[in-house]
């Protein structure tokens, strides 16, 4: 009797064993199915071809496959989000974490946590009917969709998160940082930003990882506003963003421009583990500093 | 509350199962994939096979020629579409087309723009880069700004193989279907790009090419020159299932050219 | 108490500090203002009994998002459905069976790295693996399938959280009444994690809806009208892959926002939701 419940208890730890092994799994899979399908065509085209040739030509007669305009791209428009939603996002936060009054408080985190669950494509829809014809009128160039509008929308989409994440993190400092600081003769905005702000340092920082992956990972509002042409990146110009050029060219792609398809989402794949890794190595070296 | 819960949950299947239920098709099925252009048309005659073919599903995946072709290549849809002829290395593939209609390829601007008429050679100059302002054409002074289709589109190759552009357009936005490229140039009155005949709404205007005003009638007798066939692309050698034939064989034959006609192409038989 | 003035240095940085923060949550106000106002102003007229309940005819040149809303329930259902036992089950390994720290560190960092990759690939690698290795073909179930490896990472992290909640006592007092590890998993901690599995539906249910990238090569778009089993293995566009192809591909913006203005209202509701099953356990909790 003893054996059978024993027996049990290990095919049921067994079973949860696999379960928990699931998102490995997932992990590996992903991993293996992009290096196997994106490594044939990077291998044929030349590794530095591909990575840092200008010009993209998939179907032309004699094609052409560089994708540095791309990872350019990506990289600008990424930044630019940054730079635009970041500084937006932090001060928005400390509004709401330390001078907002509560009411106003849970009004605002609940807009917030709408425009965090808003579909990426009602931004787009936005973006193309607003942001597109606004921008071509205001700097008077022959169209609107162009990396700036890019850049805007993606700054829009990570707000919320980048909102959330430091107002949790300003919230945290313990409150005998502030009140020290206070009775030092400070007064409340400098405790704010000479205190609070530097001791959340790290919760802040990772508000922006979160951001740098939200952009660079956007694949559908860019692609409703940002033009689609393989241009190097230029504020003004239609470009077309690693993500983008993976969606548009896909459905219909055969062969060598198929392969090198899967090749440019192997190398965002690896861009983002990149750019995640070396963000965490540095958050925990803060963290231990 | 965990009981409301869970009755809520229950609740939601239920309805789910039963409105689906209520519709259950489990008559044959053939699948289209490919071409936007040809959407109006094939999503009409698809409407009206299954209004006169009770359970039998007719579903169309606007892809994309390029994507059509490839799709039924690879057995993943019944009939393919597109609105260009194949290519040799296509048919070599063991792809067979047959022609389901004629359409025509209607270059259109915004209506605030007030160029009506353009040559030819004027267009190829356009998307060649050559002309990049209106003001050479008889507009406003203003960049032209080139909206074109992306590399797989069956338009977009015939656009570009009628008016001798291949591979040398210089195009400000690359977008991947017709309603698209509609949309854009109706928003922006500097903009210029081409769009199935039959899909062309009222948000913007069409040109004419050498005094000759887009038609059924001027695709019909030729002279209106930018035109391409709609084709339905089937794996030569490879039988298609009852219902895909019966669809095969009711959409080419002479009672689907009136509903060919009111989507606005021309009819091939 | 303040003695004495303040030097005009720090008046100023005070000043200035106080006016950025004013302007940017003013801002980021404003901005959410004019989105929701804009979208339920274009979207709201639109919708009608007729739009909710029909099929796109082109022959009747109507447009009916009827099989987009069948669809995304359909999805939502599968995906939850294979979700919550895979999901769970990881949560529960994670916090009562596994013994070796690195190895739960190890688990946790992939589920993390899960949570980090962009939707596009996650279509692209489904479309590759369930459509055509598995040969699903373009399928809602394909579709449920990539949105499960998605949305796995956030059941693991909020079922893991509140099985955290359930006091070391109330298992090791089972434990010392005679029940087998499964008998204690089974009526104490299960029970106690509800309202995490609950948050985690709901947080999971909000980001299937939003999701359009990681379906439009899996789940295709076609608008069929069909039944839950029918509708699984066919075809089929959710409201948001609806939204973007009507938008984009179809210039019809009358129909698109309408379905940006439900969405908008359904991601009311499920924020709304989410907040009040936290208020509601928190105070179960606490007494």
């Amino acid at each position: 009797m003893k054996d059978k419940k024993k027996a049990f208890e290990r095919a049921v730890h067994g079973v949860f064993l696999i379960l928990g092994l699931t998102s490995v799994c997932c992990v590996l899979l992903i991993t293996v199915y992009l290096i196997i399908s994106g490594i044939p065509a990077i291998h044929e085209i030349g590794l530095i071809e591909f990575l840092f040739g200008t010009t993209w030509a998939s179907t032309a007669a004699e094609p052409a496959y560089g994708i540095l305009p791309f990872i350019l791209t990506s990289v600008y428009g990424t930044a630019g989000a940054i730079v635009i939603g970041v500084p937006i996002g932090f001060m928005a936060a400390v509004y709401l974490a330390k001078v907002a009054p509560p009411k106003v408080k849970t009004v605002m985190e609940s807009a917030v946590s709408l425009l965090a669950g808003i579909p990426s494509v009602v931004y787009g829809l936005v973006g193309m009917l607003v942001l597109v014809p606004g921008i071509r009128k205001m700097f008077h160039v022959p169209d609107g969709a162009s990396l700036l509008a890019a850049i805007i929308v993606l700054a829009v989409m990570i707000l919320p998160s980048i909102i959330k994440v430091s107002v949790t993190a300003l919230e945290a400092v313990p409150k005998e940082y502030e009140d020290a600081s206070l009775a030092l003769g400070a007064t409340p905005v400098e405790t704010c930003f000479r205190v609070s702000v530097p001791a959340a340092k790290s919760g802040i920082a990772a508000a922006v990882v979160l951001g740098v992956g939200r952009a660079i990972g956007e694949a559908m509002a860019v692609m409703m506003v940002s033009g689609n042409a393989a241009n190097m990146p230029s504020l003004f110009q239609s470009v077309r963003f690693l993500t983008t050029a993976v969606a548009s060219e896909m459905s219909y792609a055969a062969g060598l421009q198929r392969e090198a398809l899967f090749s440019i989402a192997l190398v965002l794949f690896l861009f983002i583990m990149l750019i995640n890794a070396t963000l965490n190595f540095f958050l925990k070296r803060s963290k231990e500093g | 509350m965990k009981k409301i819960i869970s009755l809520l949950v229950v609740g939601v299947m239920a309805v789910a199962m039963l409105a689906g239920c209520g519709v259950t098709n489990s008559g044959g099925r053939v699948s289209t994939d490919g071409s936007t252009s040809m959407e109006k048309v094939i999503g009409a005659l698809g409407e009206s096979f299954m209004a006169e073919n009770k359970n039998v599903t007719f579903t169309y995946n606007p892809t994309g020629s390029g994507s059509g072709i490839k799709a039924v290549l690879e057995g993943r849809c019944d009939i393919g579409l597109s609105s260009r002829s194949l290519k040799d290395e296509e048919k070599a593939q063991g792809l067979k087309e047959t022609i389901l209609a004629y359409d025509g390829i209607a270059i259109i601007v915004s209506p605030a723009n007030p160029v009506s008429d353009l040559s030819l050679e004027q267009i190829a100059a356009i998307y060649t880069g050559e002309i990049t302002n209106w003001q050479d054409v008889g507009g406003n002074d203003a960049s032209i700004v080139l909206i074109g289709r992306e590399a797989g589109s069956g338009t977009r190759d015939g656009f570009e193989s009628i008016t001798d552009t291949v591979d040398a357009c210089q195009y400000r936005q690359e977008l991947t279907s017709t309603g698209d490229v509609i949309t854009t140039v109706s928003q922006n009155p500097d903009a210029i790009g081409y769009a199935s005949l039959a899909s062309v709404k009222d948000s913007v205007k069409m040109l004419s090419v050498g005094d000759v005003t887009p038609s059924e009638g001027t695709v019909k007798d030729g002279s209106y020159v930018i035109q391409r066939p709609f084709v339905l692309v089937t794996k030569d050698g490879t039988a298609l299932s009852e219902t895909a034939q019966k669809f095969f064989d009711y959409i080419t034959s002479e009672a689907a050219a009136d509903i060919i006609s009111a989507a606005g192409a021309v009819a091939a038989n | 108490m303040l003695n004495g003035k303040l030097s005009r240095k720090r008046r100023g940085y005070i000043a200035l500090m106080r006016t950025l923060m004013y302007a940017c949550a003013a801002l980021i106000c404003a901005l959410v203002l004019f989105l929701i106002a804009f979208v339920l102003v274009k979207g709201v007229p639109n919708i009608s009994w007729e739009l909710l309940s029909t099929s796109p005819s082109y022959l009747k040149e109507r447009i009916g998002i009827l099989p987009d809303i069948l669809n995304t329930v359909y999805i939502v259902i599968a995906t939850l459905f294979i979700v919550l036992p895979l999901g769970v089950g990881a949560a529960i390994y994670l916090t009562e069976y596994a013994k070796n720290k690195r190895f739960v560190a190890f688990i946790e960092s992939a589920a993390e790295t899960l949570s980090g990759i962009p939707s596009i690939i996650y279509g692209l690698v489904g479309m590759l693996f369930f459509c055509q290795f598995l040969g699903m073909q373009t399928s809602l179930l394909a579709g449920a399938m990539t949105l499960v490896i998605m949305n796995l990472p956030t059941i693991i992290r909020t079922t893991q959280e509140s099985l955290k909640t359930v006091p070391q006592s109330y298992r090791e007092g089972a434990f010392g009444l005679g029940a087998g590890k499964w008998r204690v998993i089974r009526t104490v901690a299960l029970p106690g994690c509800v309202d995490g599995i609950i948050t985690g539906c709901i947080l999971s249910v909000g980001r299937i809806l939003g999701e359009s990238a990681a379906l439009l090569f899996t789940a295709g778009f076609a608008h069929a009208l069909n039944g839950i089993f029918e509708g699984l293995t066919s075809a089929g566009a959710t409201l948001t892959v609806a939204l973007y192809v009507y938008a984009k591909e179809q210039g019809e913006f009358g129909a698109a926002f309408a379905i940006a203005a439900i969405l908008l209202g359904l991601t009311f509701l499920i924020n709304l939701a989410a907040a009040l099953t936290q208020r509601y356990f928190r105070r179960k909790k606490a007494l």
